[in-house]
């Protein structure tokens, strides 16, 4: 009794400490006034403000481009990794292989980026738009590659092994049925590169060229002169596509569960 | 199951195969590894009024023996001169350490108060903490200044519960204590799930034996429960100390002047002073640190797949 009171009271406790930061972000954003303490009353009007401002709104259209190309070839490249991973046990360096997937998940940023810039530079490739999509495919690939990876290994193969046993081609048998039954974890792992290619700092500001400013560069430059309210209400629309993101995709993932569940089932009865 | 699956490649040894491996692999080695060696080459250089800022020094493999003879050690030895290097790196490595005790301090009461709750609730409360971790990293770090300023809502908070006077202020904005507060903030998921996942299956079989045997709970808990999250308190710690020593955001935007931290430092080499050789040696360096760190960290990984 006493424990379970104990735990009640971290949970509460851990998830405000978490919470109550954004909500308050989210709140004044829609504060009339200009200052941080002083409620004047509801307004949309930063809302306002941030849309007419172009140059915030040319960052977030380069940022949006730079995220669904990055997770796109990310999700293409991490996939891959995942399979050569979990299902070739031997291949020439592997164990480089793995640690190349592993590292860029715990590596500093500004690691990751300053040498990223070197390599563009010794090649004599320009800086801009391709070289931050470069770069963020690189390091996106690798978080893609550790939840297909998961998937993988909780994956029953009888299925993969009956359809080769019947003479289908392995290729097809991967777009036929391995491919559909890792889909919500490629899907997922789009969306987490998407969200990281949306949030990275760092590793686009050393890969970054004229006319390629993305957004968190630009919201960087504009906190470092101070907080204004206007910052707020994007910070605020980010968090409200990232949340309505992540609602679609796990009612999405819940939704094919009961679906395959239900596929089970059927199949089940059919074989009996 | 792998016999079988090994017999059918066997079979049929395809080119399709061979590209699974090689496409990612040769995207890793030239865009993840190449690097490394060329922020190596680069660190050895001289500093140049140029673009790019530094003297080349590998043309062709013709040039190898020029190569050797124009290698020099200067930055590193620059490095080692200047105290606040040394005091940067030192600083890094002292906040990150308090910055992970405090995360399992925090992290890991939660996750195991979430390992000990109803099945059901489960699911709900795992995505209650990693639905911060997809909002961006930015955003959290900004939401806190408006929180620590010396004129933010804390102050007026405490000013309001009557702990602090209407003149006074809260001082805690461009600190270490407003860093601290930031990385466990930010990096508290990355705490919390790893420590949950080493938590949840444990068997509980176990405890009620401790139980049965007249155990008192708290000795149980040093006994058995912690002994055996071992896994998840190495995994949660190196992923939250490697990055957090590396850190550039969060001292930057909460920290003070004296805060000193090595991405800090490496970033105004770069872009400030635009020394790249010497921010490839920062860099170095730090990689250097982080190796056996890295390396526990892989170990870990393994083990888990």
């Amino acid at each position: 009794m006493r424990a379970s009171r104990f735990d009640a009271t971290v949970l509460t406790l851990g998830f405000a400490f978490l919470y109550i930061p954004i909500v308050i972000l989210v709140i004044y954003s829609f504060n009339a006034s200009r200052l941080v303490t002083v409620w004047g009353g509801f307004s949309l009007n930063w809302y306002r403000t941030m849309w007419s401002n172009q140059g915030l709104m040319d960052a977030a259209w380069v940022t949006a481009r730079v995220g669904v190309i990055s997770a796109t070839l990310g999700t293409v490249l991490g996939t891959l990794a995942a399979l050569a991973l979990v299902r070739f046990s031997r291949f020439p360096g592997r164990m480089l292989f793995s640690g190349m997937i592993y590292a860029p998940l715990v590596m500093p940023e500004v690691i990751t980026g300053l040498s990223m810039l070197l390599l563009f530079v010794a090649l004599n490739i320009d800086r801009g738009f391709w070289t931050v999509i470069i770069a963020h495919t690189t390091f996106t690939m690798c978080y893609v590659a550790i939840v297909v990876q998961s998937r993988l290994l909780t994956f029953d193969r009888s299925l993969e092994e009956a359809a080769l046993d019947l003479g289908c081609p392995p290729v097809k048998t991967f777009f036929k049925i391995t491919l559909p039954l890792i889909m919500p974890a490629v899907i997922a792992g789009w969306m987490l590169a998407f969200t990281l290619s949306l949030d990275d700092l760092v590793i686009a500001s050393f890969n970054t060229g004229p006319g390629a400013t993305t957004l968190p560069i630009k919201i960087y430059s504009q906190v470092r002169l101070g907080v204004t309210p206007e910052i707020n209400a994007i910070c605020t629309i980010l968090i409200g596509l990232v949340t309505i993101g992540v609602i679609i995709a796990s009612i999405g993932t819940k939704r094919a569960e009961m679906r395959r569940i239900r596929d089970e089932h059927v199949a089940a009865r059919g074989t009996t | 199951m792998a016999t079988v699956s090994e017999t059918h490649t066997a079979k049929k040894p395809s080119p399709a195969r061979w590209l699974v491996v090689a496409v990612p692999y040769v995207w890793l080695l030239l865009f993840f590894a190449a690097p490394f060696l060329i922020i190596l080459k680069i660190s050895l250089s001289d500093t140049a009024i140029a673009m790019p800022p530094y003297t080349p020094l590998f043309q062709g493999f013709g040039a190898l023996g020029d190569f050797a003879s124009k290698l020099d050690f200067e930055n590193y030895l620059f490095l080692t001169d200047d105290p606040l290097y040394i005091r940067s790196y030192l600083s890094s490595l002292r906040i990150a350490v308090i910055s992970t005790f405090l995360l399992l301090l925090i992290g890991y009461p939660m996750a195991l108060a979430m390992a000990r709750a109803p099945t059901s609730l489960r699911p709900t409360l795992v995505m209650l903490v990693i639905l911060p971790f997809w909002t961006s990293f930015l955003i959290r770090v900004y939401a806190w200044i408006g929180i620590l300023k010396p004129d933010g809502l804390l102050t007026l908070l405490l000013q309001t519960i009557g702990l602090l006077g209407p003149n006074e202020q809260v001082q805690i904005f461009r600190t270490d204590i407003a860093v601290f507060i930031g990385i466990v903030y930010s990096y508290l998921p990355f705490m919390v799930l790893p420590l949950y996942a080493a938590l949840e299956k444990m068997d509980n079989t176990l405890l009620e034996a401790a139980n049965d045997l007249g155990c008192p709970p708290l000795k149980a808990f040093w006994k058995i429960t912690f002994p055996l999250s071992l896994p998840g308190v190495v995994a949660g710690s190196m992923i939250c100390f490697i990055p957090i020593t590396g850190e550039f955001v969060i001292p930057d935007l909460l920290g003070g002047a004296d805060t000193l931290m090595i991405g800090k430092t490496l970033w105004t080499e770069f872009f400030g002073n635009r020394d790249w050789p010497l921010a490839s040696a920062v860099a170095v360096i730090l990689l250097v640190m982080l190796v056996v760190p890295i390396a526990i960290f892989q170990n870990q990984q393994k083990k888990v797949v």
